[in-house]
């Protein structure tokens, strides 16, 4: 008789696959996106609604408010959104222009702010934000005072969570002449920025830097420091210590423009892991709500906003699901997500600039394809879908605010979300790590 | 000319200071200022975007004249880490030394420093002019863009790094080269850059162009290639 043939889980099929095509090209696996490997995240969460001891509000008379203040520590002129979701840094050149002026139409239809990306502001993505973030970045593409001046905030970013550790890559692929002359670098070359700050290393300089960044502002701007998840603890103590009005946490499933695969799964930690330390270290240096906590990477959903608030965020952040909105992956282009290789829902070679739906791409038939207009319209029905499935679950918890949700509202499905979250795992009182069953 | 505007930063905040000079309308006619007691201060003169003249008598601390837009700012001292960083026009000339990343991704405008500058001189410069009476330390023009960095005295390990399209010269001693960063011939239009550069600073006459060599980017590693691994 013949036994049936047995893979090794091990060597799977598709890690069989990799090794081939590591040894065919001698090259490591490039693609945009974030981790898309399985991991404890906010379904493993569950909110606990009201009982007898716990009552709701009413659902569509008592009113559950969303708005929330950045940056108000230090900022002469602190951010005032309507929602707890902004938009996170996406760059022009990794994205089109008009993939960048449906975000801004999109996040200023909602009330809320978008954020630029390594390689400037773009007069577009300015004019269409009413409040637009400046990412400050370790590569200073087309860092220019004036647009530091003509931010609403300013975002020092130190990483992210695709690729803690990691400075940003964009192929040649995508550097067009507006590309290329926005980060003075030769047209059609394999950009290679990098992961460290030119003129400050360590949170004491830091302090200084973001001391100078005040002073050029006149003190105006809320300042940001966005890290990627990797030791949030003691990433946010030293942010605060440093001066920062907000700090920015980006968990591993927070996508990138092009980074290696390797990087992107195995480097950094997930967004469930790293809320709690953040919070703990706001809390211990009493700074909880005063500099606020903004968390992304992997937020889909109304749910995750209100579990992600529940942990002790100010705010979320999104980005992969904000391209969604846009028109990212959709069914329609099957056709040419086939013929590049791909399917719709798969599609993550962002970096080669031939995306169907003409929004990580410089290609200009491409990108003519979004409508900026449509596509913000699409993105402020998405936030307001987020907003409104928050402020259900809030109600159900019986809270006005959506920052009055509190991890007492929340249940763990698994023993490893009830470790990362610090919440009892459903059914019980257990919290591991925090005592006795 | 009018009598300087005086600061004495043992009476004034460094608050006081820059938002005096911000408040300054490019048509001003308060064209000069002088500090005193800086103090190795931080920030000096950050963020000037008026066409002034600032005088600092003494030591500044990190990012003096950071981001500097059309002044003249002028240390009679030593200056710390991030001299002139981002600077996109204007003219900042330091009397002693430098600490690192002076110039870091500057865009435009001369930086000149008549002591020496420390490492990562130029790091991520996108255009403006650096002269160095003195040397400079490891990692200079660490990915210069472009710009030209010119260096008088000696040059430290791995100068030009993974340089891109930036302008060397250097007239001592280099310890090493960086991965991609080759010496290239001096052609005349070299020649004629380097000798503009050095009029700028305001050298011209005190040092023979023929005595430097050129230096910038071998072009390898502008694709990805796996038989540049061991480069990256």
């Amino acid at each position: 008789m013949q036994s049936i043939p047995r893979f090794s889980a091990t060597f799977d099929p598709a890690t069989l696959a990799e090794i081939r095509r590591a040894a065919a090209t001698g090259i490591y696996d490039i693609r945009g996106a974030g981790a898309k490997r399985k991991l404890p995240n906010f379904d493993d969460l569950l909110f606990l609604g009201a009982s007898i001891s716990r009552y709701p509000l009413e659902g569509y008379r008592e009113r559950c408010e969303t708005q929330v203040v950045l940056g108000a520590r230090h900022a002469k002129k602190p951010i005032a959104l309507k929602i707890p979701v902004t938009i996170a840094g996406m760059s022009f050149g990794s994205l089109s222009a008009q993939a960048k002026e449906a975000l801004g139409r999109g996040a200023t239809l909602a009330g809320t702010s978008t954020t630029t990306g390594d390689g400037g502001m773009t007069d577009e993505e300015r004019g269409h934000s009413a409040v637009l973030v400046y990412q400050y970045l370790p590569s200073r593409y087309g860092m220019n005072p004036d647009d530091l001046r003509r931010a609403d905030a300013i975002e020092i970013v130190v990483g992210q969570g695709a690729k803690p550790g990691g400075g940003g890559m964009l192929l040649g692929q995508k550097i067009s002449p507006r590309v290329a002359e926005m980060r003075t670098l030769p047209e059609g070359i394999d950009q290679r920025s990098a992961c460290r700050h030119p003129d400050w290393t360590g949170p004491d300089d830091l302090e200084i830097k973001i001391l100078e960044l005040r002073e050029i502002t006149d003190w105006q701007k809320p300042i940001y420091v966005k890290v990627g998840a990797s030791r949030p603890y003691y990433d946010t103590a030293l942010a605060v210590k440093a001066g920062a009005d907000v700090v920015v946490v980006d968990g591993m499933q927070g996508g990138t423009a092009a980074t290696q695969d390797v990087f992107i799964e195995h480097v950094g930690i997930p967004t469930l892991a790293a809320i709690r330390p953040a919070v703990a270290a706001l809390q211990e240096l009493g700074m909880h709500r005063k500099v606020q906590l903004v968390v992304s990477g992997g937020i889909r959903s109304g749910a995750d906003v209100a579990k992600a608030l529940a942990l002790g965020a100010d705010a979320v952040s999104i980005g992969t699901a904000a391209l969604v909105a846009l028109g990212d992956n959709d069914p329609q282009y099957e056709d040419e997500y086939r013929a590049l290789g791909t399917t719709a829902g798969a599609y993550d070679d962002w970096h080669e600039g031939r995306d169907p739906a003409g929004i990580t791409t410089q290609d200009p038939v491409l990108a003519a394809r979004l409508d900026p207009v449509a596509a913000g319209r699409r993105l402020a029905n998405y936030l307001a879908v987020l907003t409104l499935e928050a402020q259900a679950i809030a109600r159900a918890c019986g809270k006005s605010h959506l920052h009055n949700l509190e991890p007492e509202d929340l249940a763990a499905l698994t023993i490893e979300a009830a470790a990362m979250a610090q919440v009892p795992l459903a059914g019980t009182n257990w919290i591991p790590g925090k005592g006795a069953f | 000319m009018s009598e300087p505007h005086l600061v004495d930063l043992a009476q004034a905040s460094v608050r006081e200071l820059n938002a005096a000079l911000h408040a300054l309308p490019a048509e001003t006619n308060e064209r000069h200022w002088q500090v005193r007691n800086p103090g190795g201060r931080h920030a000096l003169a950050a963020g000037l975007t008026a066409p002034v003249t600032v005088e600092i008598f003494g030591h500044a601390g990190y990012y003096c004249a950071g981001m500097n837009q059309a002044a003249s700012v002028v240390v009679h001292g030593n200056a710390g880490t991030g001299l002139a960083e981002n600077m996109m026009s204007g003219r900042v000339h330091v009397r002693g030394d430098a600490s690192q990343s002076a110039g870091a991704s500057a865009h435009g405008g001369m930086l000149l420093i008549e002591g020496n500058a420390a490492a990562r001189c130029g790091i991520s410069l996108k255009g403006a002019d650096i002269v160095v009476k003195g040397g400079v330390g490891h990692l200079s023009a660490f990915m210069a863009q472009a710009g030209t960095l010119t260096v008088l005295g000696d040059a430290g390990e791995s100068l030009g790094d993974s340089i891109y399209e930036a302008h060397l010269y250097v007239r001592g001693q280099i310890a090493s080269l960086g991965a991609d960063c080759i010496e290239k011939p001096m052609r005349d239009a070299n020649r004629a850059e380097l000798f503009g550069k050095l009029s700028e600073a305001g050298l011209a006459g005190e040092v023979d162009v023929s005595e430097f060599r050129r230096y910038g980017s071998a072009r390898t590693l502008y694709r990805f290639h796996v038989d540049h691994a061991a480069s990256y």
